[in-house]
């Protein structure tokens, strides 16, 4: 390219050059041209970045700004005139021996066990019916249709359709277990007292497992065939194959699809707020619907807004300590 | 490049547009309402008819009326009982509500601490006829004693014992029970072959506070002291609660499946002859829209301890009913008081009261012979000797949900074969109460 000197700036470039300014200034001409390329991905990434801001952290800021105020019904109707409490919302929020406190460590393990529970078996129902569907037989796409039925329909028809089926008295669940199974002495109470969790847990286990079948059975998709024939020829079994070949090649799927079934878990409203209203029984008062409940229920959303910060606080650990262990298991494994 | 840059323009703009409007709410906070537009109105109305449709159509041609009369056009909007309190709230917070709206009137003290309704002084009273309209008690529940109301009484409800007259001349029973004592003895007697003497709707919080109420008033317990401070475990309220679960407890005159019941199932249990006394507030139009007749079913006072109802431990229902406030922030102030003064004339009291199945506040249109009919007789009787407003303190909603919970899992236990006793209710409600103390 000779044109160099044809162009006025370079031309300038050059004088600047003689008289001496550096070499810094001599690469001055072509910034424009860089910011034209790597500007580009940031231009088209603004809009995002402004939705994001203006749709969750701007919200997520204002929280947290309520979460230091005592914003009772007295000054909802003028939030600047909430008066600052410092940290009172949240000592009275991890105060566990005064009962407000005691209610949400409560609320909180039960939370912990119900997405233990509800996460776990959701993958292991999902990896099951993923490897089955692996074989080809007839029905197979039936099959698949059949179960993500439950991921396709909307949540609140799925869930109050299971409230009625756990009706004590006319629900589907003790005419079954209880009239012509004879399992149980007296029909059973699903949606209040001990039972309650056990609802839960089933309804979101039948919620959530579809997603976990749909990302597995892609993942199974791209596990060379020849993989298992090999491990045929050299006399592998089938539980062999899928704890030797199907699960470590799992590994990068299941490392997301469990953080994401977490999260989605841990914090979900729907299900148990259709199931049983505003005030959930004690052995399944989700941390979501007790947050709910202090604050919505009861006009105190500063007091809502401290649990929540801690909520979110709790969640941004775990992903965090849980994408470092397995990120680091991972490079192990590369090594 | 030109496009994209031009294109990257358009986006921010839109954003901060959006932005910018987002956030408008929330700061007018101020305002004492105005006249800017003086030719419409918004109005929120609760869901009172059989369904939201129903109502709409029910209130257009009386908004059309309004319309001829006033010039003012009335935006209607029909909120869902579940949903109002919340769209409230929003609205309150956001300060982009309604001019006008109807409240539950326990809300009413709650709402009034918000200072977004406006206070309906003597001025304001003067301005839809005066308060001497009103029948006093309706007035008692529309806010704090001693503050002027943040609302007017538009529909007044109260509680009575429905009971069924086959099942009832089945058993033997020739008059329906005046005392707690003969009501548990009737609902043993009606208690057997799969049905049951008194049905009850143990998972609806609300519900629970309006019976552990007036059971609290009988056993001279209220929940909160006169500094508005709670009360929950006095042994009078500690009583009234295990009255009301022992009902099924220690009774057995209530079926264990009532513990889980919140959408009006007890009322299906009753049209469908499982169960023969329900304690409910008009639940004439329900039974008859679920195939009884009117005949099927008599109506008498709630019981009570002495066996006659009246004021102090003779109190036998809440003081229920549908109050109409307006947003202090409204832009058409004199309209929305208009709109008030229409709605409680006495002309569309007698017409909407009867239409409604409730019992109108206003005095004169109370007189008017539809409201003698024997259903809405107990009715009209119960609120003007034996009703009592529920607690107008600031934080009622607060009080709902912590004892309207306890008594739901006292229910559940009940309902489990688990004991009742005075300690694990004095339990329950001492955790309730502790709640309260924020």
């Amino acid at each position: 390219m000779t044109a160099v000197t044809t162009d006025p700036r370079a031309a300038e470039s050059d004088r600047e050059r003689s008289t001496g300014t550096g070499g810094a200034r001599r690469r001055l001409p072509r910034i424009p041209d860089r910011i034209r390329r790597g500007g580009l991905p940031y231009l088209l990434l603004l809009p995002a970045v402004l939705l994001e801001l203006l749709i969750h952290l701007i919200p997520m800021i204002i929280g947290i700004v309520m979460s230091f105020r005592q914003l009772t019904q007295f000054y909802i109707n003028n939030w600047g005139g909430a008066p600052w409490t410092g940290l009172d919302n949240y000592s009275i929020a991890v105060d566990f021996n005064a009962p407000i406190g005691e209610a949400l460590l409560h609320s909180f393990l039960v939370t912990c066990v119900f997405t233990f529970f509800a996460v776990g078996l959701s993958w292991l129902f999902g990896v099951a019916a993923a490897i089955m569907l692996q074989e080809n037989f007839r029905g197979r796409g039936f099959l698949r249709a059949v179960f993500l039925v439950p991921y396709a329909l909307p949540v609140y028809a799925a869930v109050i359709t299971w409230a009625f089926m756990f009706q004590r008295d006319n629900g589907l669940v003790n005419h079954v277990l209880h009239d012509q199974l004879g399992l149980t002495d007296q029909p059973s109470f699903w949606l209040i007292g001990d039972n309650s969790i056990y609802a839960l847990i089933i309804v979101s286990v039948w919620k959530g497992w579809p997603f976990a079948f749909l990302m597995l059975m892609a993942a199974l998709q791209n596990i060379p065939r020849e993989l298992y024939e090999a491990a045929s020829i050299d006399g592998a079994g089938i539980w062999q194959q899928i704890r030797r070949i199907t699960l470590p090649s799992l590994r990068p799927v299941n490392q997301v699809l469990v953080l994401v079934l977490f999260l989605w878990t841990f914090n979900d409203f729907n299900t148990p707020y259709v199931l049983f209203g505003k005030s959930a029984p004690e052995n399944a008062d989700l941390i979501s619907i007790h947050i709910y409940q202090s604050s919505f229920v009861t006009w105190n959303f500063g007091s809502g807004s401290a649990m929540s910060v801690l909520l979110l606080l709790f969640l941004l650990v775990v992903t965090a300590v849980y994408l470092f262990l397995t990120s680091r298991g991972r490079r192990g494994a590369d090594a | 490049m030109r496009h994209l840059r031009a294109a990257a323009a358009v986006t921010l703009a839109i954003a901060v547009a959006a932005g910018v409007t987002g956030c408008g709410g929330g700061t007018s906070s101020s305002g004492g309402g105005s006249n800017e537009s003086p030719k419409t109105l918004t109005y929120w109305a609760s869901n009172q008819g059989p369904s939201i449709e129903a109502d709409k159509k029910i209130l257009a041609p009386e908004l059309k009326k309004f319309e001829e009369e006033t010039g003012i056009k009335v935006k209607l909007e029909v909120v869902p009982w579940a949903d109002l309190l919340n769209r409230i709230l929003a609205a309150t917070t956001s300060g982009q509500g309604p001019d006008v709206l109807n409240i539950g009137n326990t809300w009413s003290a709650s709402l009034q601490a918000t200072g977004a309704l406006l206070p309906w002084d003597e001025k304001n009273f003067e301005s839809i006829g005066g308060r001497d309209r009103f029948v006093d008690s309706a007035v008692a529940s529309a806010g704090k004693e001693g503050e002027p109301p943040a609302a007017v009484p538009l529909y007044s409800l109260a509680y009575a014992l429905y009971y069924n007259k086959a099942m009832f001349a089945e058993a033997g029973i020739t008059e329906p029970p005046a005392t707690w004592d003969q009501l548990v003895a009737d609902g043993k007697k009606l208690s057997k072959d799969g049905k049951w003497g008194l049905g009850a709707e143990g998972a609806n919080l609300s519900n629970n506070i309006h019976q552990v109420f007036v059971l609290g008033k009988q056993h001279a317990a209220d929940f909160f002291d006169e500094s508005g401070k709670a009360t929950f475990t006095s042994d009078g309220a500690v009583a009234a609660v295990k009255q009301y679960v022992d009902l099924m407890a220690e009774d057995k005159v209530i079926a264990p499946g009532n513990a889980e019941y919140a959408q009006n199932q007890s009322l299906t249990d009753f049209a469908k002859g499982r169960t023969a006394m329900v304690l409910w507030q008009a639940a004439a139009s329900t039974f008859a829209a679920q195939g009884m007749k009117p005949e099927d079913w008599g109506v008498a006072p709630v019981p009570v301890r002495s066996g006659t109802p009246g004021t102090g431990t003779h109190t036998n229902s809440m003081v229920a009913g549908i109050n109409m406030a307006v947003f202090k922030n409204t832009k058409n102030i004199d309209g929305a008081k208009k709109f008030v003064k229409f709605m409680t004339s006495d002309a569309e009291q007698k017409l909407l009261n009867k239409t409604y199945g409730s019992i109108p506040p206003v005095k004169a249109a109370q007189a008017d012979a539809a409201f003698a009919a024997p259903d809405l007789k107990v009715l009209r009787d119960t609120l003007s000797t034996s009703a009592a407003p529920l607690p107008q303190v600031p934080n009622e909603s607060q009080f709902e949900t912590a004892v309207g919970t306890a008594v739901k899992e006292l229910w559940a236990e009940a309902a489990a074969g688990k004991p009742i006793t005075t300690e694990t209710v004095k339990a329950r409600l001492d955790k309730a109460q502790q709640t309260m103390q924020q």
